[in-house]
């Protein structure tokens, strides 16, 4: 046959679930010895399976299509391009009250400090969370607080009511007893 | 001390290879992120931070009538093996664990429900990560334990909650739903008919992502993928979790066409691969981690193409997580070097071939073309 077919090529984390690693990180690229082998192919050459460690650089000199690669996940291009991006409004100039953390180093960590900084950074978010996840807004779980509003609480039953349609239909009946319940203990006598 | 007994199954559950496909999903996973309401995210607590969360947890957990029965390991206080044990079991992240030459920060923690196979780890990168991990394809189920164990929290604790945005997370990919659903799978027939690429290119256009064995940023060894959503806002849970199981059950049926394109299109090649591998396995006297997990792949396929009469894919779900490291360090009760651990994985693989997998031997004789 003598075609060869390239199917991974995954660098770079996006959250922080792993395995464990067997020595797997901080790979030197096999061809330039640059000690930043991100692109790990496998190839499979006539049944045979083989990997490469190389480079960013090599890799594309060596014209391989690394397939679905991380510059390709809408996520990681997002993150990177943080880097890049200026301030949006006065917002992203300051600093979270809470727990300090500026956006210069949102931008260079892509993590946000503490639950407060969504408030602190409100201006940038929306399009930036648009460009992570396509959408800015959360349709799912409602969450109710200790002390909730008529309007918070009419969002949790919305929610749940949704969700017990979907154990009907899906015939799951002992989960949809469980919502059922919890709608009950919500809802005015 | 044995800090394992504690744990329902020891965490081994989700090798037991009874979930729906086991041969092709090795396991599925689904997490939620949340976090408290007056701390700061884990990257940027303070060991106040950190020890208020716990403290937290643990009042609320008691009340918890899935964590009531259940056991709290606090990492600071676990011998350094027993850490690297609960990573090899894919209980813990290396985040909880903390950077190895620094180790686990005070506060971390990871409690295990005695009677749900659903665990909390605290202190993570989020001050909760509520998890189910699970044998075979059980989407629907995985994401209803951790979403009861979720209801049950929330009552007894103040989630950092946004109206706009849902569940506020330290990363912003993780923000809206909190939600990572994931399955892992074997694709051996997919890699060997090279029909993976398209099939791995298809995901990123439905919002899924793939990684290698090791997680992210790791190669593609021995054919093995880590299948998840990609995005978190702007879906329901049940939607990310529904898409999810769609995309798996149509790679299975495309796994399984593969397989028996294989064994119809080059019967005899298949079944030397198999049965090559499984030659090796049986004999071989060093084995790296690396060249166990490739030579499991064809005895994986092996099984399911009813090559390998005798041989589980519990056997070799055991094979992959025994001869980890750590696990080999358990069993020698003694520290290896990695060449020792090479002949101690050997054994041990030679050892289950030998009680648990008879092949049968008598049919040998070459089909005449």
């Amino acid at each position: 046959m003598g075609t060869s077919e390239v199917f991974g090529g995954i660098p770079t984390p996006v959250s922080n679930e792993s395995l464990p690693e067997a020595g797997l990180g901080d790979m030197v690229c096999q061809n330039c010895g640059a000690t930043d082998a991100v692109v790990h192919l496998t190839q499979i050459v006539n049944d045979e399976m083989s990997t490469h460690h190389l480079c960013e650089k090599c890799a594309a000199e060596k014209g391989f299509d690394v397939g679905p690669s991380a510059s390709d996940l809408p996520a990681m291009d997002v993150l990177a391009q943080m880097a890049a991006d200026q301030p949006v409004g006065r917002a992203t100039a300051e600093s979270c009250s809470f727990c300090g953390l500026s956006y210069q180093e949102f931008k260079k960590t892509g993590r946000l400090g503490c639950p407060h900084c969504y408030e602190t950074f409100i201006e940038a978010l929306p399009s930036l969370l648009k460009r992570i996840h396509g959408s800015d807004r959360h349709v799912g779980k409602v969450y109710l607080p200790p002390d909730p509003t008529v309007s918070e609480m009419e969002r949790r039953l919305d929610g749940l009511r949704r969700k017990l349609e979907r154990a009907v239909q899906s015939e799951d009946f002992e989960r949809a007893a469980e919502i059922r319940d919890q709608i009950r203990a919500l809802e005015p006598a | 001390m044995n800090d394992f007994a504690s744990i329902p199954e020891h965490g081994l559950g989700w090798l037991q290879a009874d979930g729906e496909h086991a041969d092709i999903v090795l396991s599925t996973r689904v997490r939620l992120a949340r976090n408290l309401q007056g701390h700061a995210f884990g990257p940027r607590a303070r060991v106040n931070d950190r020890e208020a969360v716990l403290r937290e947890f643990r009042q609320s957990s008691a009340r918890c009538e899935t964590l009531r029965e259940g056991s709290l390991l606090e990492i600071p206080d676990l011998p350094e093996r027993t850490r690297r044990i609960l990573h090899e079991r894919r209980l813990v992240t290396q985040d909880l664990l903390g950077p190895e030459e620094e180790g686990p920060h005070n506060g971390t923690a990871v409690h295990f429900s005695h009677r749900d196979p659903v665990s909390v780890m605290i202190n993570e990168e989020d001050h909760l990560r509520v998890q189910s991990l699970v044998s075979g394809l059980r989407l629907r189920e995985a994401w209803n334990l951790v979403d009861r164990l979720d209801e049950e929290l929330g009552r007894e604790l103040p989630y950092a909650y946004h109206n706009d945005f849902g569940f506020l997370t330290s990363c912003p990919t993780n923000v809206g739903s909190g939600l990572r659903a994931s399955v892992f799978m074997h694709l051996n027939g997919l890699v060997l008919t090279q029909e993976i690429g398209k099939a791995l290119k298809a995901l990123s256009e439905l919002g899924l992502t793939f990684r290698g064995l090791y997680g992210e940023g790791s190669e593609v060894v021995g054919s093995f993928f880590q299948i998840s959503n990609q995005t978190t806002l702007g879906r329901t849970e049940e939607d990310l979790v529904d898409d999810l199981e769609r995309v798996t059950r149509k790679l299975i049926s495309d796994e399984q066409k593969a397989r028996s394109f294989l064994l119809r299109s080059a019967r005899a090649e298949t079944e030397d691969k198999i049965c090559r591998a499984y030659g090796e396995l049986r004999y071989a006297r060093l084995l790296s981690a690396k060249e166990l997990i490739g030579l499991l792949a064809p005895l994986r396929m092996g099984i399911s193409l009813k090559l390998l009469p005798g041989l589980s894919v519990y056997s070799l779900n055991k094979m992959m997580v025994f001869t980890q490291p750590a696990h080999l360090e358990q069993a020698a009760g003694r520290e290896l070097s990695s060449e020792e651990s090479d002949a101690h994985r050997a054994s041990y693989v030679r050892r289950v071939l030998a009680t648990e997998g008879v092949v049968d031997e008598s049919d040998d004789t070459p089909e005449q073309p």
